[in-house]
């Protein structure tokens, strides 16, 4: 039978005369990462604070692991763990002692305590950096030591708030892993990102928010059906090019005034370089090639027909 | 673990926490037990000959420097209570069922760890000055439980307004009028010598008795009525910034 780690149910919250979150529904079966989608001021960390037994709701319900946020946080705190958006470590103390920390206020035994740290420090790659103070670690390695320390008290839920926002791309792809490596585990991952690509790699599950009010919800793929997929762009020196182009390649869409073709492409190697052939074939100079893949802007774009709020900001 | 003793093993916890920052952060040693020490001096061989109080200088001065040196060594208590409160670290606590009182008690018992030391420091310097005192044995325990009672009132006073500080920065500073307000006290010369105004400020302000008991306790001449009024001050303000930090505490986390 499918139990909810998660269920979610009319959930307002605001501060002063500003919503925030306006009658959310969410529904998170036990075992899977769900993502939460949406831009800065959303109500995403908001939604993670109220799940998390930080703050309480106006209104709705909120059940974590069957247990009601607002009546029962204790039974609610014994089950999850948070990762927030800025590293929650301590920085005068090195990576083993905060593991020591979180192994100690969950109150393991001594023994059992150092089997855990020395086992998290290996799995996160820290051991050799256990004994530096945190202050002096990168920020990929004080995002993976918050995360190592979310662990200790092994968590069946764990809320990542934005959990590679600042992060270089290598280190967000080792965060991806780190995920991946949880949900194998039997973990239930909250997570709340900005990115449709991470949503995308990890989720089983997308909700997008949209100034507190939830506006899809879906698989990754149902979610990208909605969204305008991927394409190349190829600009021409002239109308002739463009016009010879868009005859060669098929369902492209021209745009005189700009002098560039769209074309639909899943952007794999082997059809870009069939696309480029093909016009080496006709002999047609491209001044400018590039591949778009949709992102958050374009799911909300599709989605509520206007930018989000962090690209109306710029 | 049952649930009578898992507070007191996350106190324990929370404290070797805020002893390992004091440690790695020796500035705060610095303050706590150098700057009394530099103002003894300051007081004993620069100013005191002028002050003319009736005894030996460095007697006088004394108990008012034991009581700055609780007040030098609060600003790292209110700096590290406002960094655990903007820095996140607190949801995780909270997130963990860590009993609010641990937190706010670590913070309090290294406070008064760090005051002891700097009390020790600076007793040992005025006998170093010349500081004689023909106290009993009864009139030293004495002295140490008002200096205890005061320490304990400072600290928690601090950690309340280590909470209410908005950032670590801002935090520090919250704390300077407790490192001025023992000038405008009997600390370092008689209130009754202070002009009008300043002189009724000085007498009625909770430093004055806290002072005055000292002074007399270590003089051999306990006076009960002083010692009575510095309790009631130290247990008045220990209960407002207690009742103080929890709510902010709950507020904020």
């Amino acid at each position: 039978m499918r139990t909810s780690a998660i269920a979610v149910s009319g959930l307002r919250k605001a501060y002063g005369n500003k919503a925030v979150l306006d009658g959310i529904d969410l529904d998170v079966p036990a075992g899977t990462v769900f993502s939460l989608l949406g831009p800065n001021g959303a109500g995403k960390t908001t939604t993670v604070n109220v799940l998390t037994t930080l703050i309480k709701a106006d209104g709705g319900t909120a059940r974590v692991a069957g247990h009601d946020v607002a009546t029962e946080p204790r039974a609610v705190r014994a089950v999850i763990g948070v990762t927030g958006q800025f590293a929650a470590v301590d920085d005068l103390l090195t990576g083993e002692e905060n593991l020591q920390l979180m192994a100690d206020l969950h109150h393991l035994r001594a023994g059992e305590g150092k089997r855990v740290v020395s086992s998290l420090l290996e799995r996160f790659d820290l051991a050799e950096s256990a004994r530096k103070p945190a202050s002096t670690y990168s920020g990929g390695m004080q995002r993976k030591l918050d995360l190592a320390m979310t662990l200790v008290t092994r968590p069946q839920i764990i809320f990542l708030d934005e959990p590679t926002t600042g992060l270089d791309p290598r280190s967000r792809r080792m965060m991806w892993d780190i995920v991946r490596g949880l949900v194998a585990d039997g973990v239930t991952v909250f997570l709340t990102t900005q990115y449709l690509e991470e949503a995308d790699q990890l989720a089983d599950r997308i909700a997008v928010l949209d100034q507190g009010h939830l506006v899809a919800e879906g698989t990754p793929d149902e979610l990208k059906r909605q969204v305008p997929g991927r394409h190349v762009r190829l600009r021409f020196s002239g109308v002739a090019a463009l016009h010879a182009a868009a005859r060669v390649l098929n369902g492209g869409t021209a745009d005189d005034a700009a002098l560039t073709l769209r074309v639909p492409s899943d952007g794999g190697v082997r059809s870009l370089r069939g696309l480029l052939d093909r016009l080496d074939e006709h002999s047609i100079d491209v001044e400018e090639f590039s591949v778009h893949t949709p992102d958050l802007d374009d799911v909300f774009l599709a989605l509520t027909g206007r930018a989000s709020t962090e690209a109306t900001a710029k | 673990m049952n649930t009578i003793s898992a507070p007191l093993t996350d106190a324990r916890v929370m404290l070797r926490r805020n002893l390992k920052h004091i440690l790695r952060n020796p500035v705060t040693i610095f303050n706590a037990a150098l700057m009394p020490v530099v103002l003894m001096l300051l007081l004993v061989y620069v100013f005191g000959n002028a002050f003319n109080v009736g005894e030996h200088y460095v007697e006088y001065a004394t108990p008012g420097l034991i009581v700055l040196a609780i007040c030098y060594g609060l600003s790292g208590t209110a700096v590290s209570v406002s960094s655990d409160m903007t820095k996140g670290i607190i949801n995780r606590f909270k997130v963990m069922n860590v009993s609010r009182g641990a937190v706010l008690t670590g913070h309090v018992v290294a406070t008064m760890l760090i005051s002891s030391i700097a009390i020790a420091v600076i007793i040992g310097m005025a006998f170093a000055l010349g500081f004689r005192s023909p106290a009993s044995p009864f009139d030293w325990l004495g002295a140490v439980g008002i200096a205890a009672a005061a320490a304990f009132a400072a600290a928690w006073l601090t950690v309340a307004l280590g909470m209410a500080a908005k950032t670590p920065e801002s935090a520090g500073l919250t704390v300077v009028p407790l490192i001025l307000l023992p000038f405008v006290s009997s600390a370092v010369v008689p209130a009754a010598r202070m002009g009008q105004g300043v002189r009724q400020f000085a007498q009625y302000q909770p430093f004055t008795p806290i002072i005055e008991s000292l002074r007399g306790l270590l003089a051999g001449t306990p006076s009960g009525g002083y010692a009575a009024a510095a309790l009631a001050w130290c247990a008045g303000i220990a209960l407002v910034g207690y009742l103080w930090s929890r709510a902010t505490f709950s507020q904020r986390a």
